[in-house]
This record gives C-alpha cells, sequence and structure tokens, in this order.
C-alpha cells in the first residue's frame, strides 16, 4: 500500500493537518502537500478510468505529465473537470471526484470494453462506424457522444475573476531548476532586465531531490543562495506558480500565473495571463522521464522512477512498501537507493543494460539490493494494484525466470528534454543517438525580426542531464544570450559540481525486445486513450507512415497530456514497425500552450459588458424606457419593435406599421453612417466607388448609390447628398459605416494617393430621427423655423435650417414609400429633439417604430436591402438595377468585374417579387425547386427566397427572391420547400408591392 | 505576433494593433483588361518560402497603410515603407540583398 513515511518529505508540513475530500471521501494531509501526494498518503492509489476501456489507472507521474489522475474539482461556479493532481496544491476544504466512471471508480461497468479490446484496435471508430449509413446518426454519434469526454462540463457561470498583465524583458527565462537559476545570475550580472518563471510554488526542480553537490555546498544550499542573490537584484523578477505557456513570433511569451489556485478563499484575480515581449528567452524546462513499454505497464501501481523518488523525498510518501525498480539508465538507481534510504524495500534492480550501471550500482549493491543486469519484466501481474512482477530476460520473447511479489514498480525509459516551448516557434530538432533523446539544434533556433535566434534551451532542455554539464550549459547559453542583446556578457563563473560517473543510457523500446502479440497487447504507450504498442505497430501494417497520420488514427499523444509522457516511446515504436529510423519519423508538432489553460485566462477581463463595448445612439434612453426589445446590427443595439403591455413582438410590428402608413412614425435612424468626403478630386473619387455618377450631383440634391467590391459584388448602398462644391456626404448601412470608411481609405492610400480628398467619419456626431407618415410635414410645421413644403423641400433633396429652434440638416427620403424626411441634429441635442418630436406629435399619435417595420415597410415598397437581397455573391444586376449603373463611366469599382461571362450569363437568377397563393409566408432562405435532381442527388433548383415577411398593410405574407429568369416569368407560379418537407405555391409579381406608382412618397 | 514599425508615426506595432492586406505592390487592371490580366490582379497571390512584400494598415493607430518585406521563413523583418509607392526603396532591396543573396520576388530581385 502507499502511504505517508514517518519521516521526511522536505516540502510538507507535519504540524498541520488539511482536510479534503475525495470521491465524498473526508481525507486528511498536510500543507505543502499535492493532491497527489495526499492521495497517495491515503492509499488512493486508484484515481481514475481510463478513456476507451475504463481500465483502472493510478498515478504514474508527479509534474504537468500526469496522464491519469484528472479530476473534476470543486462545485457550482467554482467547478473545473481535468485538474491534475499532480499540479494541484492542496488547501482545507478542497473536493474532488474522479472522472470517467459508472457506476463508481471502483465498480465500473464500461471496463466490459477492455473485454472486447481486440476489436478496439487503432481505428476502430472509423472502421465500425461507417456502415450501414444511417446508423451513424441515429445509433452510433448517440451512444458514441455519452461516452466520450472524460470530466464533465461546468454548468454555472464562472464565479472567479482572471486579468491580462503586460511586460517586458530583456531575457526571460523559463523554468526555476539549477539550469534556470544559474542563467539568470548570469543573464542578471550584464544588467540585462530578467524575469524568472517557475510553474511549481518550489525552487529548484529535480536537482533538490536527486542530489549531488555544487561548489561544496548541497544542490538545495545552492539553489537558496541563488535565490537570495536573485532576490536583491533591481533588475530581476521572480515568480512561482507561473507556467510558460508558449512561445511566439518575434519574443512574445505567454506567462500563465496560477495567483490563487492553491488558496482559493483570497480576494484578487484566480488566474493572470502575462502577455510578455522578451529579447532573449531562455528556456530552462528540464526534462520528462519516459515510461518502458512492458506488459502491465497500465496498472495502479506502476510509477516513473522520478516520481517514485519525488514522493518519498518531497513529501515523505511511499508508493509501495516492495518496489521493483525497472530501468535502461543509471538514474533510476536514485530512486533504489533513496526508498532503501527511506527504510524500504527493493527486491530487485532489473537492468535492462548488459553492462549495468556505474558507480550508482556499486552503492545500490552496497546497501544490499540485489541488481541484476540484462533482465526485464515479461508481465505486471495485478487488476487495481500491482501485485508482482515475472522477471525474463530483456534479450528474449518473454520466457519466465521467476516471479517476485511487490506491491509498486518504479519504471525509467530515460529522460526526454522538454523542448515544447523552444518548438513552439519553430526551434529545430536531432536524434542523439548516443544519449537517446531528441535535443535541441543550436544552429537552427527559432528566428525573431533581425532573423538571429532569442530561443535558448538551457541545461537538461537542452540534453544536459549531468549536474556539472547542466550548470556549465546554462551559463554558456545565458551569456550568448545577453551578448545577443548587446550587453557585455559576464565573467560568472561555472561552479563546480560533483556528481556520479553514469554509464550510457541504452534504447529499450519494448520490453522484452521480442516481446509477442499478446504481450504487446497488454504494453501500454498512452495510458489515458489506451493506446498499446499492437495499436500503433497495426497503423504501420496499415499503410500509415506520417507520424501524424498513425497520431491521429491511434490517438497516440491525444489525451490531455498531449504525449509528454511517451510520444517518444510511439515514435520509436513507430519507427520500428516501419524500419525506419526515428529521426526520419521525426515528430509531431509541439504547440501552444505546454499545458492546457484555463479559459478564463484567455478571457481575462473580457466577459459580460467587457467583452465587447456596445455603441449607443442619443436616444438610447428612450428605448430603454420604452419598451425596446432589442437586436444586434453591428456593435449597436437598435429596438426591433417596442412593445406594449402584453403585446407579442409581430403584434408590436403589426401596430408601429400601421400606424406610420396611417398617420405619423418616428424612426431612431442615428445609427446609419454618414461618411464626409470632401476635397477638389472628391467627385472623381466617389465616382470609382459608387456605380452611378456622384461627380454630377447638384448641391443640394440627394442621390440614392450603390456600392460595389473590385469582385462586382455589391457592398453596401445609401444615399448620398452634395453638400458643396467639393463636399459630399455619404450615407451608409448601420453595420458597413466603419467597413466602408476604411474601404475609401484604402484606396485613397493605397490606389490614388495623389488625389486631393480627405474622408472622415461623422457617424456618431449626428443623430438623426426618420420622420414617416402622411402627417411628417405638419408635425414639421408644428415645430416650425424651415420651409419644408413640396414646392421648398422637393423629393431627394435636402436643406440646412432649425425645427423648433434645434439647428437642423433635413433628407426628404424615403425608405418606406411614405412622405418622410430623415432629420439630422447634432448628438447631444438628439434625445431633445426626439422629445420634441413626440410631443409635437402627441396629436397624430406619433409611433416610434423599430428595424423590424422599417424591413417590412421596405419590402413592401419593394427596396432591397444589404444583407438580406445581397450575400456577398449578387450583383446590381441581379437585382434589377441597372439604373443605378453608369453607362457614361469609364471606370469603378466592380465595372471590370461585372464584365466577366458568367456575370453577363442569361442564366443568373434575378430578382422579383414573390406571393403565396394562400396569403402565408413563405419561410426565409427556401429554394424555389426544380424538377429533376443534380448530380449529388439533391433536388434542383430555380431560386430562392431573400426577404419574406408578413406585411400588415397587405394583410398576407409577400417576398422577394431572386428566380432564374425571374423577371420574364411574371405570373408564373413555382413550388418552395418548407422545412417539414412540404411544398408551398407562389406567384412570380412585381416586387413592389405597395404604392407602385409613388404617390405616396412624392406630395 | 509579429512587430512591424509603422513608417508613418514610427511606433513599433504588435501585431493586434494592424491590420493585414496582403500581397503588396499589386497593379490594378480596370475595365478594357484581359480576362487573364483581371484575373491575376483579383486573385493570383505569391506565396513564398522567403521574402515577401506585404500591407498592412496601422488601423488601431495612426490609421496609415504602409509595406512589410520580410521573411516568411524567418519571420525576418527587412524593413517597413509607404504605402504609396511601385516598387520598395533601394535600400530595403539592397538589404534583402545582402541577407539572401540572388533572391527575386514577382519582377523586383
Amino acid at each position: 500500500m502507499s502511504m505517508r513515511l514517518k519521516t521526511g518529505g522536505r516540502l510538507v508540513n507535519r504540524a498541520s493537518q488539511v482536510e479534503f475530500n475525495f470521491n465524498g471521501k473526508r481525507l486528511f494531509g498536510h500543507e505543502g502537500d499535492m493532491l497527489a501526494s495526499a492521495l497517495l498518503a491515503n492509499d488512493q492509489m486508484l484515481v481514475g478510468r481510463s478513456f476507451k476501456y475504463h481500465r483502472p489507472r493510478g498515478i504514474v507521474a508527479s509534474g504537468a505529465e500526469e496522464p491519469n489522475a484528472l479530476m473534476n474539482m470543486g462545485e457550482g461556479a467554482k467547478f473545473e473537470p481535468n485538474q491534475r493532481a499532480t499540479t494541484t496544491e492542496l488547501f482545507e476544504g478542497l473536493s474532488v471526484g474522479s472522472q470517467n466512471h459508472w457506476p463508481s471508480l471502483e465498480y465500473d461497468i464500461g471496463a466490459v470494453n477492455g473485454l472486447f479490446a481486440r476489436f478496439l484496435s487503432a481505428g476502430f471508430y472509423y472502421k465500425m462506424f461507417i456502415h450501414p449509413r444511417p446508423f451513424w446518426k441515429h445509433i452510433y454519434e448517440p451512444f458514441i457522444r455519452q461516452s466520450a469526454g472524460l470530466g464533465k462540463a461546468p454548468t454555472e457561470k464562472d464565479a472567479d475573476t482572471y486579468e491580462h498583465l503586460y511586460a517586458f524583458y530583456d531575457v526571460v527565462v523559463i523554468g526555476g531548476g539549477i539550469a534556470g537559476l544559474q542563467a539568470a545570475r548570469t543573464a542578471a550580472a550584464s544588467g540585462a532586465s530578467v524575469l524568472v518563471m517557475e510553474q511549481t510554488a518550489h525552487w529548484g526542480g529535480r536537482a533538490v531531490v536527486d542530489g549531488g553537490e555544487i561548489g561544496g555546498q548541497s544542490t538545495e544550499d545552492f539553489v537558496n543562495d541563488s535565490l537570495e542573490k536573485l532576490a536583491t537584484m533591481d533588475n530581476v523578477t521572480l515568480k512561482t506558480r507561473m507556467m510558460g505557456a508558449g512561445v511566439y513570433d518575434h519574443g512574445y511569451v505567454l506567462g500563465y500565473e496560477r495567483v490563487s489556485d492553491h488558496a482559493p478563499k483570497t480576494t484578487g484575480p484566480r488566474h493572470r495571463l502575462w502577455r510578455i515581449r522578451a529579447g532573449q528567452i531562455i528556456t530552462a524546462t528540464g526534462a520528462i522521464e519516459r515510461p518502458l513499454s512492458f506488459a502491465g505497464n497500465d496498472i495502479p501501481g506502476v510509477m516513473l522512477a522520478s516520481a517514485v523518488r519525488d514522493y518519498v523525498v518531497n513529501w515523505g510518501v511511499a508508493v509501495g512498501d516492495r518496489t521493483i525498480v525497472v530501468t535502461n539508465n543509471d538514474d533510476a538507481y536514485r530512486t533504489a537507493i533513496t526508498l532503501k534510504q527511506a527504510g524500504l524495500d527493493v527486491p530487485v534492480i532489473l537492468d535492462a543494460r548488459a553492462n549495468g550501471a556505474g558507480s550508482l550500482g556499486d552503492t545500490a549493491r552496497e546497501m544490499g539490493i540485489r541488481v541484476e543486469y540484462g533482465k526485464a519484466i515479461a508481465k505486471v501481474k495485478g487488476g487495481k494494484r500491482v501485485t508482482g512482477v515475472a522477471i525474463c530476460a530483456q534479450a528474449g520473447s518473454g520466457g519466465v525466470l521467476e516471479e517476485i511479489a511487490c506491491d509498486a514498480v518504479a519504471m525509467s525509459g530515460g529522460w526526454s528534454p522538454v523542448v515544447h516551448l523552444y518548438s513552439h516557434c519553430g526551434g529545430k530538432l536531432n536524434w542523439d543517438d548516443q544519449a537517446v533523446m531528441f535535443r535541441p539544434d543550436l544552429n537552427r533556433r527559432p528566428t525573431d525580426q533581425n532573423g538571429e535566434g532569442f530561443v535558448t534551451p538551457a541545461g537538461s532542455a537542452n540534453g544536459e542531464l549531468a549536474l556539472s554539464a547542466v550548470l556549465a550549459d546554462a551559463t554558456a547559453r545565458a551569456k550568448e544570450a545577453v551578448k545577443a542583446l548587446g550587453h557585455k556578457a559576464p565573467s560568472t563563473r561555472i561552479p563546480e559540481a560533483s556528481e556520479a560517473g553514469e554509464n550510457a543510457v541504452e534504447p529499450v523500446w519494448l520490453m522484452p525486445q521480442g516481446a509477442g502479440d499478446k504481450l504487446r497487447m497488454k504494453t501500454w504507450l498512452d495510458f489515458q486513450n489506451d493506446v498499446k504498442v499492437s495499436d500503433v505497430q497495426l497503423a504501420a501494417r496499415e499503410g500509415y507512415e506520417s507520424v501524424e497520420h498513425t497520431k491521429r488514427y491511434t490517438t497516440l499523444g491525444m489525451a490531455t497530456d498531449q504525449g509528454k509522457l511517451s510520444n517518444i516511446n510511439g515514435l520509436a515504436t513507430l519507427a520500428d514497425a516501419l524500419n525506419a529510423d526515428i529521426p526520419n519519423v521525426g515528430t509531431t508538432t509541439f504547440r501552444p500552450p505546454y499545458t492546457p489553460i484555463s479559459m478564463g485566462a484567455i478571457a481575462g477581463a473580457a466577459r459580460d459588458e467587457v467583452f465587447q463595448p456596445l455603441r449607443q445612439t442619443p436616444m438610447q434612453g428612450w428605448h430603454d424606457e420604452n419598451g425596446a426589445d432589442y437586436e444586434p446590427v453591428g456593435h449597436w443595439r437598435r429596438a426591433y419593435c417596442y412593445r406594449r403591455g402584453s403585446e407579442t413582438r409581430a403584434q408590436a410590428v403589426e401596430r408601429e406599421i400601421l400606424q406610420t402608413r396611417k398617420s405619423l412614425g418616428l424612426l431612431d435612424a442615428s445609427t446609419l453612417g454618414k461618411l464626409v468626403v470632401k476635397g477638389p478630386d472628391a467627385g472623381k473619387f466617389l465616382d470609382m466607388m459608387y456605380t452611378n455618377m456622384m461627380s454630377n450631383l447638384a448641391v443640394g440634391k440627394c442621390r440614392y448609390g450603390l456600392m460595389c467590391s473590385e469582385n462586382g459584388f455589391l457592398m453596401d448602398d445609401g444615399v448620398v447628398a452634395r453638400i458643396d462644391e467639393d463636399t459630399w456626404l455619404c450615407h451608409t448601412t448601420t453595420g458597413g459605416a466603419d467597413r466602408i470608411h476604411a474601404h475609401m481609405e484604402e484606396w485613397l492610400q493605397t490606389e490614388w494617393w495623389d488625389w486631393k480628398v480627405y474622408v472622415a467619419n461623422m457617424t456618431e456626431q449626428f443623430a438623426q430621427v426618420a420622420v414617416v407618415g402622411p402627417n411628417a410635414r405638419k408635425v414639421l410645421e408644428k415645430l416650425g423655423g424651415m420651409d419644408v413644403s413640396k414646392e421648398a423641400l422637393g423629393f431627394m433633396q435636402w436643406a440646412d435650417g432649425t425645427l423648433g429652434g434645434f439647428k437642423a440638416r433635413v433628407y426628404r427620403i424615403s425608405f418606406s414609400g411614405e412622405l418622410s424626411y430623415e432629420i439630422a441634429v447634432p448628438a447631444n441635442e438628439g434625445r431633445a429633439f426626439w422629445d420634441a418630436l413626440l410631443e409635437a406629435g402627441a396629436e397624430f399619435d406619433v409611433m416610434p417604430y423599430g428595424t423590424e417595420a422599417l424591413h417590412v415597410m421596405r419590402a413592401e415598397k419593394g427596396f432591397i436591402m444589404i444583407g438580406d437581397e445581397t450575400d456577398g455573391t449578387v450583383i446590381p444586376q441581379d437585382l434589377n438595377m441597372q439604373w443605378a449603373i453608369s453607362k457614361k463611366k469609364e471606370d469603378f469599382l466592380g465595372k471590370r468585374a461585372q464584365e466577366r461571362s458568367h456575370m453577363v450569363s442569361p442564366d443568373r437568377w434575378k430578382l422579383v417579387g414573390l406571393e403565396t397563393l394562400d396569403g402565408s409566408v413563405l419561410p426565409d432562405g427556401s429554394y424555389a425547386v426544380a424538377p429533376g435532381n443534380n448530380a449529388n442527388g439533391q433536388r434542383n433548383t430555380q431560386g430562392r427566397v431573400t426577404s419574406t415577411y408578413y406585411s400588415p398593410t397587405l394583410g398576407r405574407g409577400i417576398a422577394m427572391g431572386l428566380v432564374h429568369n425571374g423577371p420574364d416569368r411574371m405570373g408564373e407560379v413555382i413550388e418552395f420547400n418548407k422545412v417539414d418537407g412540404s411544398l408551398v405555391k407562389a406567384k412570380i409579381v412585381d416586387q413592389v408591392f405597395y404604392d407602385a406608382e409613388g404617390a405616396k412618397q412624392n406630395v | 505576433m509579429l512587430l512591424l514599425e509603422c513608417p508613418y508615426c514610427g511606433a513599433k506595432c504588435e501585431e493586434t494593433e494592424l491590420s493585414p492586406g496582403g500581397e503588396a505592390h499589386i497593379k490594378r487592371y480596370g475595365p478594357g483588361s484581359s480576362d487573364q490580366d483581371f484575373e491575376a490582379y483579383l486573385f493570383m497571390r505569391e506565396n513564398p518560402k522567403g521574402v515577401h512584400f506585404e500591407r498592412w494598415r496601422h488601423v488601431y493607430g495612426c490609421g496609415k497603410w504602409f509595406h512589410a518585406a520580410r521573411c516568411t521563413q524567418s519571420l525576418e523583418v527587412f524593413g517597413t515603407y509607404a504605402a504609396q509607392t511601385f516598387e520598395p526603396p533601394q535600400e530595403i532591396k539592397d538589404k534583402i540583398s545582402a541577407k539572401r543573396p540572388g533572391w527575386s520576388w514577382r519582377d523586383f530581385s
């Protein structure tokens, strides 16, 4: 069993007791514990189930590479899934539950999948669920969805706060082990500003656990000494609980600081995302131990040798009473020695190498530990916990020589440098045959804006595993980094270290090397996703050669640890199966973040109101107080309608339309874009921007204009007014103001930069109100101040003046078909003007109306709407708007494109009105069906609905649509599909449904 | 997250302050041009692994369009310059030649 030892544990405070909860059980740990060490101290080795076979899963590692110990943590608004027990610091009241099991962790029904393991091999889902086709939607997919996913999704809104922080440093050191600290000391001595970040709460990394001497000091004293020196320097910032999450172009680094995960009751943000610009980045990110591939290596109790050592030294926790150590390198001997020193039993060290270890082997033997060379594990025995191992020769095929009882296995397959951050921005790796690892190629580092390397790996992250080599490498790399920044490299001395002489690691990718089918099917590579050696070999046999394809086919390395633990083992297995060299197979791509970071940290403060600021018109307050039912339009919220009492939306819209058509309506049109285009060449410029001629527009007149992209398609429309000889005011759609402003700037700056034109976006300088209806003129005359008669201000004219004392610019334009004035007043007077119109309009039962009434009234008149009749594939000719395309102009944006053969094809769908025979409203987006099927077996189509509404004015459904040869088929009845599969008949009619002769607006 | 210096206001811009505008030095073909020229103008773009010329707008700053000469592979920036030009300044071409001898891009080299 696993338990807390009587003594030891450099990080725990045994005087304190911390209560926590695991799957409803009350358990106790100490201050300084990780959740993983506290669970082990309570003999809770079983912590979860694997993804596919629901195999029992125990803790394997002691850091970020842990694949199994993932927890649902917290409750309600503090709930978060997939929290790693090995990186979660224990705190009073912590509450976690294990994942992926039903009904309980100990007795899981899904484990029956394991019995069918031979049928659930690589690519199982692809092979199984393809036939018969209809089964996917109704049987397979619901089943897979139900069983997929490890943690639960939170059901409440996150109660914590998060923030972003920007920072700038000359040198950022990622990793606070001895390499990181030594590099920081060296860099800081040059005067450069230095940030050092360490992902755990403690400095020193592995060295403080592994021992050795530096300059006559213990590694722990060296670490403390370094920290003391760094803490006194003004140019150094030290941060713990901060992970280097990603390295990006030109020295951009993301630091993920877990501010209060360990103390959730403290105030302030939970996580902080540091957005850092660094001159040079030193990745002192250490190395991660690899598992060994032998049958039963996934049984709870089989753990990385370094993790077993960490739990004893750091937290005073023994993983088992009797631990067998199995290895292909010298480092694992340290675990055996540590365990023996702690009074625990190590029945045997199985060293796969024929020549065994260096001086650590001698030490182990002197301590009375049995050491076997050239031996391997044939299989591990046990179910939910290791009970023993069967031993064989590494060179053979697994013939059992001996069985030994034990309750833990410490394995070491060698070390892989953590090259993730180095690789994020394109750093290249080389395979080192001697060290059996991928290590950074210092000649092919990621390059910055000057083409120079800006990420430098140091220490174990650079493939240097021995203490003295780590310190030498860290010092040298830091000197190079500060020199690259233009600093003088300091004369930092490399401290002398003493360490055990080690024999070389040997590659062992399968144990024993001749293991047969039966053993390989029980030999795990990816513990969380249940990928075994046999799966990777199958993928190779089925023709998968690329490591990226194999990854996706087998799901190797796709679990939440993203292959940190065993991807190299998988690559080596694939290389072996393909009879290729490991470097030729290569690695999968390392992508940020290094470990998952919280969604909250990514969002930072950008949530709720702050996520996207809303734009408000000066009349917003009135809308709020008068039942406005808003809809988003660009960054605005516009009133869709104003609801009174218990009215539905439809009832409100109907009331607004009928009253506007009968008497008087008001629309807040302030959101319409207002671009002032001014200068000697403004007319020439607008002739290029619009399809119609704008240069010949008379001062005082308005003209409706269309704007197309250079590709010929409609992008915006609106009324243009000529203000004076060299000034035009262009109205754009509500959502288009900024886009069209940018569009004009782009052409002015990059194509016609010698033209004398300025463009200013005046959208928010003016409040604009549409006064609409038969009584529109009467209400303006009542306000008084300027002549708004037909004679003085005809249709499509504008005039400046005053109305009721307000300085106003009045445009006589209409989007509703009624007598209509759009009146612009200075924005700060908008609300007062609106109120004055309401007061003066009271006798006419004035009716403020929303965007839906606006839409319906324009559709009744057959006016197009950008975004309804257009979708980026529609040209003005499709909408029968040839009248708005100048034939006199030699050039305008879109002219050449509209001459292309497809654009002049008679087969283009064209705009018509549509009337259902039964008076119903056609479904939006519905297609007009045509006889026969297309090549894909789908029904042929001959048109589609672009706008469709219930018209209160006409008392029936009206629609516009694009129909093949539509304008030539007036009166013909065609059929449109409905969502329920039935068809509805509609007659092709003129698109103007109301007052076709324009009698109502032209009064 | 590139860093590009705006040649107008001199600000060292982070990519998030900028808006990308695709390839630089595109010649416009309007009415009267051949289908082939027009197609090339609208759609045919270089996608080099190496030296490239791009348009950027300092959209959350001075609002000006400018050009950047950079290497798409190493992310090295050879220089930025005003958009009101038909070809890169000689000084920038010299800088590229020093670092990438024998380079060429469309009609430039």
